[in-house]
């Protein structure tokens, strides 16, 4: 096995110095917010995911948790990629990344879409991480599914 | 270093039984094979045992040569199938050193084992005769431990939820031992059944169990020791542990996956109610009801795992020739090399005993804040095979407040060699996230 084309440096990065961590309160008393917290039942991974929308556009996504590197800087990558973005843009970027994961190797990620994302090509061919690397991402969707924005078609497991 | 010697008339340093592990390591086929491009080193042994080339044998021969279904049948197949699948009880009778043959149930696993009393419990407090040891109800306890496996937790809560029964247990020390400072007041005269890990699958602990059977004798509760983890590697005699029920699994003693253990005083089985209907556990059917066999029948409905059951009797006469007691000396010795050869590494935190006395070569650790996962990942690179998780002992984790840990097991086949490359891999995990 080649160790580094998991523990990519971009993922190692996300990791040591993670983006946007910790839960906050939305800036607009007026937003709508939904909250997801997400367990890994095998390993007892916790992450716990915070959207605030106008509606249209994710004006924040937060978390907070406790697990591995890969879960971890996934969710910072997550942070960097989805904040901010319009919900019909989100989901595309959500779907391109849950379409990596589940590839198993195959798929050969498209870095405009996915940015530092990309990084995660290497763990789908290691199937006792990719729920690691989804956890966050399936805490986010169930998040903006209760603030009411739809963001990703039914994962294909 | 220093060297000592021993008084004559005392026991000597060779005077302890042994065997050769290399020659063993040979019987193991997988050991030969490669793991990412380096040589296996395989530290998951609690997880499930790699089998002997003995026990594989007299698998495939099972299915080659006498295959038919037991205890149904007049044709010579079905003799020999029924006498070989006998034979192995008997065998796994004498390992555990049972006064009775029929005191020993086949089950799928320790898991079913421990829900077959867990139902019989329930199955009892439903019925007007069901025998008074086994009826609960509201104000009835049931004691576990905060170091059990879920398997000796989750059917005693789900017990609890159909009778109203209350559910209590020992706590757990800072040392990973067994907190018995509360005995007297945890197991009174409510107490009906005290289910106890006899090995912890994490802490590795070994637990003393004389102090808490004196009084669960003194207020009429029973005992089960769960002993998933303890008869695969010590010398187990269930008349001298005066336990009621112990509970184990084949996959975890170089036996196949499928077969497990529950054994009983052979008056409390008959006492049980069946948990599970169907063939070979009934004396007459009628389409108004039926009557049901003695134990161990009872308890074994529908077809068994007869080629896994009888593979199990083969592992046990494995052990047997090589002797629990010098498997039990040997991993002795490599608990107490492992533990000081972990104590070398930087910022490793050992969850349980940190001697090896009273505990077994089950070994859980942290590394630093590394997450076990990259732990197990990065050793899975060069080819040490350890868990990572909450080992399905999840109070465990949350009593030393951590998600998780990584965790290195022993066996008869374990080197110092393979402690050496998990104490090395431990170093490039370092590396790698430090």
């Amino acid at each position: 096995m080649q160790l580094e084309s998991l523990y990519q440096e971009i993922i190692l990065d996300h990791y040591k110095h993670p983006h946007g961590r910790g839960l906050r309160d939305a800036a607009d008393p007026a937003a709508r917010v939904g909250e997801a917290h997400h367990v890994n039942p095998t390993c007892g991974d916790e992450i716990t995911v915070r959207v605030a929308t106008d509606g249209t556009v994710f004006t924040d996504i937060s978390y907070d948790g406790m697990g591995c590197s890969i879960s971890q800087a996934s969710a910072s990558i997550l942070h960097e990629l989805l904040r901010g973005r319009a919900a019909s843009d989100a989901a595309v970027v959500h779907e391109a990344f849950v379409q990596l994961m589940s590839g198993r190797g195959q798929v050969t990620p498209d870095e405009d879409v996915l940015g530092d994302g990309v990084a995660f090509a290497g763990v789908a061919r290691y199937p006792a991480r990719v729920k690691c690397a989804l956890l966050s991402w399936m805490a986010f969707k169930d998040a903006a599914a209760r603030a009411g924005v739809g963001v990703s078609p039914e994962v294909k497991a | 270093m220093t060297s000592m010697a021993i008084p004559a008339g005392m026991p000597q340093y060779d005077d302890v039984p042994r065997f050769d592990v290399a020659k063993v390591r040979a019987d193991f086929p997988i050991l030969d094979r490669e793991v990412n491009g380096h040589p296996l080193v395989y530290l998951d042994s609690a997880n499930t045992s790699h089998k002997p080339r003995q026990v594989l044998d007299v698998l495939a021969e099972h299915y080659a040569l006498h295959n038919a279904n037991v205890s149904r049948s007049v044709h010579t197949l079905g003799t020999e199938a029924t006498e070989a699948y006998e034979g192995a009880r008997a065998k796994i009778a004498a390992f555990i050193n049972a006064p009775s043959v029929d005191e020993v149930v086949f089950t799928k696993n320790s898991t079913e084992a421990i829900n077959i009393v867990a139902y019989a419990f329930s199955n009892a407090s439903l019925r007007a005769d069901g025998d008074p040891r086994f009826r609960l109800g509201p104000g009835d306890e049931i004691v576990i431990s905060e170091m059990e496996h879920h398997s000796n937790i989750v059917p005693w809560q789900l017990l609890a939820e159909r009778t109203g029964a209350t559910l209590r247990w020992f706590p757990v020390t800072d040392q990973g031992r067994l907190d018995e400072s509360g005995l007297d007041d945890l197991v009174t005269e409510r107490t009906k059944i005290v289910s106890l890990v006899h090995m912890s699958n994490i802490l590795g602990t070994v637990n003393a169990t004389s102090r808490i059977t004196a009084r669960v004798r003194e207020v009429g509760a029973l005992l089960l020791l769960d002993c998933s983890q303890s008869v695969p590697h010590l010398p187990m005699d269930v008349v001298d542990h005066d336990a009621d029920f112990i509970v184990f699994t084949g996959h975890k003693m170089c036996g196949p996956t499928g077969i497990g253990v529950l054994w009983g005083r052979g008056e409390l089985l008959a006492a049980m109610p069946p948990v599970m209907g169907g063939g070979s556990m009934i004396e007459t059917v009628t389409m108004g009801g039926s009557t049901f066999a003695a134990p161990p029948a009872r308890f074994e409905a529908g077809t068994p795992p007869i080629a896994e059951a009888v593979a199990l009797g083969a592992a046990v006469d494995y052990l047997t020739a090589i002797g629990m007691p010098a498997i039990q000396w040997h991993e002795k010795e490599l608990t107490a090399y492992a533990l000081d050869a972990l104590a070398t590494v930087p910022g490793l935190r050992i969850f349980g005993p940190t001697v090896p006395v009273g505990r077994g070569g089950t070994i859980s650790f942290a590394l630093g804040d590394v997450h076990p996962h990259d732990v197990g990942q990065v050793l899975d690179s060069l080819g040490v095979q350890v868990r990572v998780g909450h080992h399905c002992a999840r109070p465990v984790c949350t009593r030393f407040g951590v998600p998780a840990t990584t965790r290195a097991s022993f066996y008869l086949y374990t080197t110092t060699a393979e402690i050496d490359a998990l104490v090395a891999g431990l170093e490039r995990v370092r590396k790698v996230f430090q």
